[in-house]
């Protein structure tokens, strides 16, 4: 072990406590930091995808009266942005549920369930039946079914669509997408099925699609590559980002904060380390002489008290990433709701981790900056004087 | 005997507003295996002297050569490796590092150098701290010993990279009578046995007087210089 190193670790093994607070307090910044920072990203992600995880992120549509023509030769030829997860062909229909004398208007929604499910999950958003599979099934919004229309799994429903006639259906299941707007509105069926009662051919009126986790927030260059490659202004292309402004300036300015108590919470570890480590050097002056009377040269003895700030910063790193994946544990299993799930689901990110770890290393070798300094100046002179 | 230690036409002064001068154009030189020792009052210059011998201050004019080398020319980095290989310190408080045991405390000036530990120096540390009388604690703390144990683990220190000249700072003012005396006899056998050039910094004349030369310095200047029959 070299010198400056060697004396560095016994002069903290000689001061135990006073070395076990310093590495407490980095410990404790970092925990913070661990903590707020999953907490923020956890908060964050869990905000996105309840937005927008089951819906579609970047649309492509016909203008309304309008259809997309050969959409199956189109999503060909997006295959090739491949930060797409799924591209869902949907046509919908508005029009009436009529049952006697009762009525409801209702979007009918025609998917290739194979692919909608990818994006809405209907299949584990059913609360009863099944998923329509063949040309006269539904499955509605839960509302209907405490609507005038009284419904349940297997009644047969008329449903009315303005040119294009009336057609009876069964009633196969009911989903809750839990937005009551989207609830008491939506039937949804296969695509053939309202491609029928429309009278349309192999035609869609959108192309739904969900993005890669990765690249949730590219959504307004990804849209703007899907328009390059459609080369087709007819279409309207809409991504969720600019659809969501509000969300992400929330989201923004959650960060922000985020980031400034992080800052401040460092500055504050780092002020605390430079005072101690100062308060260190005064200590140790008459041991620091000695060695320079020796023939410690004024290098080696700066080196001493930045192996010292490294060597508090390392153990504070590892202390309080631990303190902070603790805290976090126990956040993640005490602050829960009702349903026993987490209030906030804490994202954690390694990558993160070890960054805040690396953080508090840098700041801590940074503060010990200026009590290195002071060793290095420190006169030998002066110390054996004052012995 | 060559000289291992000359300075001449020393000067010191202080300050720049109201410049003090401490030390007026002192010419000394130190033979090698010599035992000298330098008395002095508080106040005569003798530690700013003393401080120019063990190279921690430079003079305002004069050269110190030591061991054929003008300090003048060195760079800081070059004088601490010089005071590190030629110059043994004994201080008046033992100055050991309270955080490391005996046998480390004597190893610390080879360490100093950066060469690494080898089993002969390892060996001679242990030769050193048995010569002092301390086999049986060299593995004690610093601050677990008496005061005289430590003065000796400051002595065996001062040896182990092989100095020319060993510089004691009143090796023996923080010491008991019978103490004094073992660490005299102590730092008389090694001059003996090593040929090391002692120069002691003391305020008791009793303990100057066994020195084979005495010189006194009085107001910056030296009063007197008497050398005995070797």
């Amino acid at each position: 072990m070299n010198l400056p190193l060697h004396l560095a670790t016994r002069f903290l093994k000689s001061g135990k406590t006073q070395t076990f607070v310093i590495v407490l307090g980095i410990a404790v910044g970092v925990s913070v930091q661990v903590f707020i920072g999953s907490l923020i990203t956890g908060l964050q992600k869990s905000l996105v995808s309840k937005t927008i995880g089951s819906s579609s992120q970047i649309t492509i549509s016909a203008p309304a009266g309008n259809y997309i023509d050969g959409y199956d030769a189109i999503v060909g030829d997006l295959q090739t942005i491949d930060q797409i997860k799924v591209f869902s062909p949907t046509l919908d229909a508005r029009g009436t549920l009529i049952s006697g004398t009762e009525t409801q208007p209702t979007t009918l929604r025609g998917f290739d369930f194979t692919k909608a499910n990818q994006i809405y999950s209907f299949d584990t958003k059913l609360t009863e039946g099944v998923l329509p599979t063949t040309d006269s099934e539904v499955a509605l919004g839960v509302t209907y079914k405490d609507s005038p229309l009284s419904l349940t799994t297997g009644s047969t429903i008329d449903l009315n669509i303005p040119l294009g006639g009336t057609k009876t259906f069964t009633v196969v299941g009911f989903f809750d997408m839990n937005v009551s707007a989207l609830n008491s509105s939506w039937g949804i069926t296969t695509l053939a099925n309202v491609q029928d009662l429309l009278g349309i051919g192999n035609q869609v009126s959108s192309i739904e699609t969900q993005i890669k986790d990765a690249y949730i927030f590219d959504a307004p260059t990804i849209a703007a590559s899907i328009e390059t490659t459609l080369n087709n202004s007819t279409y309207v292309v809409s991504n969720w980002v600019d659809n969501n402004q509000e969300l992400l300036s929330g989201l923004q300015g959650q960060s922000i904060s985020s980031l400034m108590i992080q800052v401040f919470v460092m500055i504050s570890v780092v002020l605390g380390i430079a005072s101690v480590l100062a308060i260190i050097v005064m200590q140790k002056s008459k041991q620091i002489g000695i060695l320079k009377a020796m023939g410690l040269k004024d290098g080696d003895a700066s080196l001493v008290f930045l192996y010292e700030g490294l060597i508090l910063g390392i153990l504070g790193a590892i202390l309080g990433v631990l303190l902070g994946l603790g805290l976090s544990y126990a956040f993640t299993t005490f602050a829960v709701g009702a349903d026993g799930t987490p209030v906030v689901p804490l994202f954690i990110d390694p990558a993160f981790i070890g960054l805040s770890g690396l953080i508090a290393i840098a700041a801590a070798t940074l503060a010990s900056l200026i009590p290195a300094g002071k060793s290095k100046k420190l006169s030998v002179i002066e110390v054996i004087r004052n012995a | 005997m060559p000289n291992v230690m000359e300075l001449s036409k020393i000067t010191k002064v202080y300050g720049s507003k109201v410049p003090t001068q401490v030390l007026f154009d002192v010419d000394l030189a130190f033979e090698s295996g010599t035992f000298n020792s330098i008395i002095g009052q508080s106040g005569s210059g003798k530690s700013t002297l003393l401080n120019i011998l063990r190279t921690l201050d430079r003079p305002t004019s004069g050269t110190v050569i030591i061991n054929g080398k003008n300090i003048k020319d060195m760079k800081s980095k070059e004088v601490s490796a010089l005071r590190n290989q030629s110059i043994g310190f004994i201080f008046q408080f033992h100055y050991l590092l309270p955080e490391f045991t005996a046998l480390e405390n004597v190893l610390m000036p080879y360490k100093i150098s950066k060469k690494p530990v080898t089993k002969e120096v390892f060996e001679r540390a242990n030769y050193l701290l048995d010569f002092v009388g301390l086999q049986k604690v060299k593995n004690n703390l610093a601050v677990n010993m008496s005061g005289g144990q430590q003065q000796r683990v400051a002595i065996a220190r001062s040896l182990i990279n092989n100095p020319s000249i060993v510089l004691a700072d009143e090796p023996t003012g923080n010491l008991d009578s019978d103490s004094t005396e073992q660490v005299y006899d102590l730092l008389r056998e090694i001059n003996r046995k090593f040929k090391t050039t002692f120069i002691i910094i003391t305020h008791d004349r009793r303990i100057a007087e066994k020195a084979d030369r005495i010189i006194e310095i009085k107001d910056g200047r030296i009063n007197l210089d008497i050398v005995k029959a070797y």
